[in-house]
């Protein structure tokens, strides 16, 4: 299910623990998984833990416990806008909602072209750079302004 | 050890104790949900709480550990406001509905809402609905009642070896959840129920059938494995409704195997027999029990007289009791006939040893060894408990290793392995052996021919494993018992024993394999290779209870009577001439000899049922019926007094009684690999439905290695057609990969493969 690449990025991660610890790769080898598959479906969590040599559920309990990983599909590109209290007065929210009406989707939603995600996301730490913007867990853009937001959307194809 | 105080009482605990232990060691309770004695330490339920001097807020007894000089108060104010607050919290989301919740009544959560819970709730916003779980036949689910001890989820991984539950979800969204689509199919798996301290998890078969308090609790034995597991059986209207483990740390500790818990089901199965039974002119007609015993009696005469007393044969299983055993035996001794056998899956009669075969130490001993080597085991199947003790003992340093024709996963980790033919275990000790002899520089013992014979790395490890330990065993299991090479195979094993200074072990492959031999009621051999004239069965079903079921059930529909001691109407319609409806073991009072030599007795939980009588009874009033001498018994006591008399433990012995010539042998050729699957090793498990409905109750596959497959060109999931001797069985396709090349899995003694002969010999596998 996941190309060598990647399987050899979840080998990397795991000779970071001791070889009886293999589980502590968990997160990270999810990580890797989504970034190939975009979104974590339960064959793909299945997959993962047997490739650590976990019991499934042990790999679910992770991809449920943590909002970055996605058990939907996504858009090919998932913007991730926080709109907790300092973004918000600074910007957030109206980068959010500028987002909203650019992209015609509410929160949680994918544009009809599978293009985009839109999510709203809990603090980056990142406050002095508001409004923030999260693209695919990755790329954090800050200043969202309405022009730096058509700017990046231009960019993502 | 250090010196506290708890509610004012001073006591000394050893170091590393906690509030907890320190509590419960004087019989101070504290309040709990989580916490577990043989689980790990979660502190997720906070019920525990509790005021420790100097400490600025209450502390959770079952995670602090105890220090020099420390004051406890458990229920003080500030303990007893803690304790209350978390009730509350606990009680917002679960339901205040506990009439119509199964727990009711043994609730852990309901008992301590009386002493620490509000009158009223002061909550009014929505309470939380969590959507339950097929966790299948065995567990049933009322998920919104769950508090998220995470009793169950530590149970699976820590005890059972394998986490089938989990609990996914943050927050208020955790729920506890098996992976999706997925059944808990562990063969332990019924322990969840009691570790469930709510009404969340709860039996599937007994679901909603009773009230706990309307129910008598008896003690009594479980007739499955070698264990004994003690029981708790829970009784209502003369009928069985539940078992539940009673606590024994020697034996059972405070588990059950999912068989000794829902076995039960059987006891009240359409199928029991209540009347005595006489076939005339083919037709089964109802008899009462003084006519039907005399048409034994004189039958068996009859034949003796006619053919002498080598053409009778009794047959029973090592599931029957001492009491009934010994009857069998002094009955059949009576008629001047020594042919009576329990070992029917035996194929190898050969081993003769100075005393009963045991496990040669005790259960706990085992369990705390320093190295244990499995020969011939598929032991979670086989002895489920005594898997999950070897499991613990893992844990705490001991080093587990097989010899085995198959690589199934113990769910725990192995110093060593080594996976051999099943016709060749052998061979595969023999390898041990040369690694032993080999790292120690000595001979190998005279009768053990090593030559040949090539020490591998697998081999190596488990001598490893050996070297410089002190308490170490060697046990047999089912497979090996079952091995057509047996005496030899546990002459390789007794040398093994002997060079490394190991206890030599038995697992006694069913409740009372100890005391079947103790009586004397082995030793016959294959009593239907030789077709006998008659056949007294003791709750024996030909088909699934013979290694050979082929071979049996032809000699019994050759004989001229065939008398069947039967719970069950189906075990015997088809070849008896009369059925004598005995009882189960909950129905009679009796005695099993577990795997370490334990003799335990027990009375009948439920009366026998319409007009069944205990086998023992039976018995008794057969030899008085023959005229035969000492059969006055006025109770089962008695019968046992005289059967088990003297000194038990000088009657087991594992030491071989003559010398045993062990050679390797090449082997070639496509080979069966036949064990009895868990459900259907006795006929109570056989009939219970809900064991039936499990994953290890499905129908049994054909299993062989990716390479052996291909050359027998079968796909998996096709199906496979067996031929083996005269029968044949067709199976769907299953790949295993822990087998040896040219090894096919053809489970045994199941309906679908009951025409198959031998469980280890060549068979022809072709695709169906």
């Amino acid at each position: 299910m996941l190309t060598p690449e990647s399987l050899a990025q979840i080998d990397r991660e795991l000779t970071k623990y001791p070889a009886d610890q293999r589980r502590s790769a968990t997160m990270s080898a999810l990580r890797i998984a989504q970034v190939e598959h975009r979104w974590l479906s339960n064959e793909l969590i299945e997959f993962v833990a047997n490739y650590i040599g976990i019991p499934p559920v042990a790999a679910y309990e992770v991809a449920t416990f943590y909002n970055m990983f996605d058990r939907k599909p996504v858009g090919r590109h998932k913007l991730t806008v926080c709109t907790n209290l300092p973004c918000a007065l600074s910007g957030g929210a109206d980068a959010g909602k500028y987002l909203q009406q650019k992209l015609g989707i509410g929160y949680g939603e994918t544009t009809a072209d599978g293009r985009f995600t839109l999510m709203e996301g809990e603090c980056m730490g990142a406050c002095g750079y508001a409004p923030v913007m999260l693209v695919n867990n990755h790329s954090m853009c800050n200043h969202m302004t309405p022009e730096a937001i058509d700017k990046k959307l231009a960019e993502l194809e | 050890m250090l010196e506290i105080e708890i509610d004012g009482k001073k006591l000394t605990v050893p170091g590393g104790s906690t509030v907890m232990d320190a509590a419960n060691s004087v019989g101070v309770h504290i309040p709990h949900f989580c916490y577990h004695k043989k689980l790990s330490i979660a502190a997720n339920c906070r019920m525990c709480l509790v005021q420790v001097e100097k400490a600025p807020k209450p502390l959770p007894a079952c995670a602090t550990p105890v220090t020099d000089g420390m004051k406890v108060y458990t229920h003080s104010d500030m303990a007893v406001k803690a304790q209350k607050g978390v009730m509350e919290f606990l009680l917002i989301n679960h339901p205040l509905d506990c009439p119509i919740c199964d727990q009711g009544g043994e609730c852990q959560l309901q008992d301590l809402a009386v002493g620490y819970g509000q009158s009223s709730s002061r909550y009014e916003e929505e309470k939380r609905v969590v959507p339950n779980k097929n966790l299948g036949p065995l567990i049933s689910t009322d998920m919104t009642r769950c508090i998220h001890c995470s009793r169950c989820v530590r149970f699976t991984e820590e005890i059972a070896g394998y986490q089938e539950l989990g609990m996914p979800g943050r927050g208020e969204h955790t729920e506890v959840m098996s992976f999706i689509g997925k059944t808990v199919n562990s063969e332990i798996s019924g322990n969840v129920i009691d570790l469930c301290p709510v009404g969340a998890l709860t039996s599937k078969p007994f679901r909603y059938s009773a009230r706990t308090w309307e129910l008598s609790r008896r003690k009594s034995v479980s007739p499955h494995d070698g264990l004994g597991a003690n029981l708790v059986v829970q009784v209502k209207d003369h009928r069985v409704k539940r078992v539940l483990p009673l606590e024994n740390e020697a034996i059972n500790e405070c588990w059950l195997a999912d068989r000794d818990r829902f076995s039960y089901e059987a006891l009240n199965s359409e199928e029991r027999l209540t009347k005595p039974l006489i076939k005339q002119g083919g037709v089964w007609q109802e008899a009462d029990w003084q006519s039907a015993l005399e048409y034994v009696a004189n039958g068996l005469k009859d034949i003796v007289d006619a053919h002498g007393a080598g053409s009778i044969a009794g047959v029973a299983t090592e599931h029957a009791t001492v009491e009934e055993l010994y009857l069998l035996k002094q009955l059949f001794a009576g008629l001047g006939s020594h042919n009576v056998e329990t070992r029917l899956r035996a194929a190898d009669h050969g081993l003769k040893t100075a005393g009963a075969t045991w496990l040669g130490q005790s259960i706990v001993d085992v369990a705390t060894a320093e190295a244990v080597l499995v020969i011939g085991s598929t032991l979670r199947k086989e002895q489920p408990l005594l898997a999950q003790r070897l499991r613990q003992g893992v844990k705490k340093g001991l080093k587990l290793s097989v010899v085995n024709p198959h690589a199934d996963d113990l769910l725990t980790a192995l110093a060593g392995q080594v996976v051999v033919r099943p016709d060749q275990l052998v061979e595969g000790v023999l390898a041990v052996v040369k690694a032993v002899v080999d790292a120690k520089g000595v001979a190998a013992p005279a009768q053990i021919d090593l030559s040949g014979v090539e020490a591998d790395d697998a081999a190596r490890a488990i001598a490893a494993s050996f070297a410089d330990k002190e308490k170490t065993a060697i046990v047999l299991g089912n497979v090996a018992q079952q091995n057509p090479r047996y005496a030899e195979l546990y002459a390789a094993a007794a040398a093994l024993a002997e060079l490394t200074g190991a206890k030599l072990g038995v697992l006694g492959a069913a409740a009372n394999s100890v005391g079947a031999q103790l009586v004397g009621a082995t030793g016959a051999g294959n009593v239907f290779a030789e077709p006998k004239k008659a056949y007294v069965l003791l709750n024996t079903e030909v088909e699934f209870d013979v290694g050979d079921s082929l071979q049996a059930l032809r000699a019994v529909q050759g004989a001229a009577m065939v008398v069947a001691l039967s719970s069950f109407g189906s075990c015997a319609l088809e070849h008896a001439d009369v059925i004598l409806p005995v009882s189960p073991f909950s129905e009679t009072s009796g005695t099993f000899v577990n795997m370490e030599g334990k003799a335990q007795s027990f009375n009948g939980v439920v009366r026998p049922l319409g007009e069944t009588r205990p086998a023992w009874k039976v018995f008794r009033v057969l030899g008085n019926l023959l005229g035969l001498e000492n059969f006055n018994f006025n109770s089962s006591e008695e019968v046992r007094d005289i059967a088990l008399a003297g000194d038990l433990a000088a009657k087991l012995s594992n030491a071989l009684a003559a010398p045993v010539a062990v050679k390797a042998q090449a082997a070639s050729g496509v080979v069966r690999l036949g064990e009895v699957p868990i459900y259907q090793a006795d006929l109570l498990t056989r009939r219970a439905p809900s064991l039936q409905a499990t994953v290890d109750g499905a129908a049994p596959q054909l299993k062989a290695n990716a390479a052996t497959l291909a050359r027998l060109g079968l796909s998996i999931g096709g199906q496979a057609l067996v031929k083996q001797g005269q029968g044949d069985a067709q199976l769907a396709v299953e790949l295993d990969n822990g087998l040896a090349d040219d090894v096919v899995r053809v489970p045994a003694n199941h309906p679908l493969t009951r025409a198959l002969g031998a469980f280890v010999g060549p068979v022809d596998v072709t695709q169906a």
